[in-house]
């Protein structure tokens, strides 16, 4: 039975605006694949300069989500479950890069990691290499932009999971290690995925403090977005489209896989 | 195998000041009500609550000196916890569950298998091995954290709450059992329960904790006959009265006594069975007779009987047949006379 009642209808004065967002949000889509090029869709994807770009943001958002799950998941459980002085400010400044404008964090890591750079000077001396503008400096700004993803999801796990476990696996003889290894990793083992899978689709998508810090050389930091700005900008609408189309179909498929399995279980 | 516990930890408003004493291959039974500090002890003995100050020996062997700063980690003490809710690691099997201990004390994978196959076998769930936590019932998930915490033979063997969250159905068929495994075990062993009478089977001693503190300890035969906590009585379905006697008379209070069938003196506890109360319309006839005007409170069955609570200056249950409720037209509110035979009261000191 459907539920009718004076709450459950509609005031009129939304319609319009609520119309009105709606078509915000979609008719770029909608112009999109409108305007998508399908009879040339195999030859545009197939092309040197969109396959490289392809490959390159596969590779580089691979290794990115690595570093972030190798470095994001101590993170989490010492924000999670160890309790020191400053917790709370450490947490905050994880989550900065969420809410920096990517640009300001490519200049950040310009400064930081760049010639002349606090670190980027000592690394110079150290190993006589540099960061900017190569492929490193591209998995350095998906990592920064996509670590916070990981972190809080994995975090966030961590305070849900009954740490009772872990206490009858301690009182079993398990090691810290262990117990993180054998009981805490696979219950949170969910978030963590869930976590990775987010961490992923945002280094994919990673275009403004790539391009500050790592630039836009075809092959060794032209990544799929930067690919698509390139294009657009040299007036190349179709490829533009398709390497869009190619994003807006990863983004779905990570909503839905998201959604059937993870977040609303969780 | 023996311990030794003295303890004392504050948690907010909460103070545990406990002394526990558990002789080498016997079982305690721990009882008492919620929020008595059961778990909290359990905790600070298996190495999971560090308490404010303790002195903790097991087999002589120091776990816990805050005098020294002696602290024995959990993952070394060599204790086994079971839990209420089992907490069996969902993502493994019974085997897998069952050989964690080994595993993480650096037995090979065969090796602690085929010592945890054989525990499962003795618990009688050798059949369910293969199968993840979600797919066993309470009885066999109580089994394999028994057979989980027993794999790793320790000298220590903490229980909280084991059949608490069974069915009635199951529980007394997983008792029967869990008392067998218990008697085989030879190290020694702490029970929590706040069920009398999983208490009564399961323990050589009991030890009863009220509010942090030790209020009566014994064996269960002295704790059930002589209970001196109003928890205990209640507990163990006795009527609990204390006076000062002299002689043959206990007075309880200004015009109130209890009259003996023999000689006592001093600080007393006065005890009898709620099946001993007669209870009557008006005051009885004979001089022996201890008798109580009081209103009746509440009615409740109680197996074949009717348990009536009646209140006044000496508040009293009384067991009474459905026939003599209807008899005496009991209902909450009604004035009734109570009285017990001198021969049927048990007086001991306080």
């Amino acid at each position: 039975m459907t539920r009718r009642s004076a709450e459950s209808r509609v005031p009129a004065i939304f319609v319009v605006p609520a119309g009105l967002g709606l078509a915000i949000l979609l008719l770029p889509l909608a112009g999109l694949v409108a305007r998508a090029p399908w009879t040339r869709l195999g030859e545009i994807l197939a092309s040197d300069g969109v396959l490289t770009a392809l490959r390159l943001s596969l590779v580089t958002a691979s290794v990115a989500t690595v570093i972030c799950l190798v470095c994001g998941i101590p993170l989490a459980w010492i924000l999670a479950r160890s309790r020191f002085r400053g917790r709370s400010l450490l947490r905050g400044l994880v989550t900065v890069p969420l809410v920096l404008p990517p640009v300001i964090g490519g200049i950040a890591l310009l400064v930081a990691f760049g010639r002349g750079g606090i670190v980027g000077q000592w690394l110079e001396t150290a190993t006589g290499t540099t960061l900017p503008f190569t492929t490193a400096a591209v998995v350095l700004a998906q990592t920064f932009v996509a670590m916070p993803f990981l972190v809080i999801a994995v975090e966030g796990a961590l305070r849900g999971s009954d740490r009772r476990y872990e206490d009858v696996a301690a009182t079993l003889g398990a090691s810290s290690w262990t117990i993180f290894r054998r009981v805490t990793l696979p219950a949170v083992a969910p978030g963590v995925l869930a976590g990775a899978v987010l961490c992923w689709a945002r280094a994919l998508g990673e275009f403004g403090a790539t391009i500050t810090f790592a630039g836009s050389f075809p092959g060794v930091t032209r990544t799929l977005p930067i690919e698509a700005y390139t294009a657009i900008g040299a007036g190349d609408a179709e490829t533009a489209i398709v390497l869009s189309l190619v994003m807006i179909t990863v983004a779905v498929a990570v909503l839905a896989a998201l959604r059937d399995r993870w977040v609303v279980r969780g | 195998m023996s311990l030794a516990a003295e303890v004392t930890t504050r948690r907010g408003d909460f103070e545990l000041d406990v002394t526990l004493e558990v002789p080498a291959g016997s079982v305690v039974s721990l009882l008492g009500p919620n929020g008595a500090g059961k778990s909290t002890l359990l905790g600070v003995l298996a190495g999971l609550l560090q308490p404010d100050a303790a002195l903790i020996t097991m087999d002589g062997e120091v776990m816990v000196d805050t005098a020294t700063g002696t602290y024995v980690a959990a993952r070394h003490r060599r204790v086994g916890l079971v839990v209420q809710d089992y907490l069996l690691f969902p993502h493994l099997t019974a085997l897998e569950n069952a050989a964690f201990g080994l595993r993480s004390r650096g037995v090979p994978r065969r090796a602690a298998r085929s010592v945890a196959a054989t525990w499962l076998d003795r618990l009688g769930v050798g059949e369910v091995a293969v199968r993840r936590p979600r797919e066993l019932s309470g009885g066999q998930a109580q089994r394999v954290a028994l057979a989980r915490a027993l794999a790793v033979e320790p000298s220590l063997l903490l229980l909280d709450e084991p059949l608490a969250a069974l069915d009635v159905g199951t529980r007394p068929a997983v008792r029967a059992d869990l008392r067998r495994h218990l008697a085989e075990y030879e190290g020694c062993a702490v029970v929590v329960t706040h069920d009398p009478l999983e208490a009564l089977v399961l323990g050589d001693r009991l030890v009863v904790l009220e509010q942090g503190r030790i209020v009566q300890e014994g064996t269960p035969d002295q704790v059930t006959r002589h209970p001196t906590t109003d928890y205990v009585a209640r507990l163990v379905g006795l009527n609990l009265l204390r006076g000062t006697a002299e002689g043959r008379v206990v007075s309880m209070g200004p015009e109130t006594v209890v009259t003996l069938a023999h000689d006592a003196a001093g600080p007393v506890h006065v005890a009898f069975s709620p099946a001993a109360v007669t209870l009557s319309p008006h005051r009885p006839e004979g001089s022996a007779r201890n008798a109580w005007a009081g209103t009746v409170a509440d009615l409740e069955r109680h197996g074949d009987l009717v348990r009536v609570t009646v209140e006044g200056p000496v508040p009293v249950l009384a067991d009474v047949t459905p026939l003599a409720v209807a008899d005496l037209d009991l209902a909450p509110g009604v004035t009734v006379w109570a009285s017990v035979k001198a021969t049927e009261i048990t007086v001991y000191p306080a």
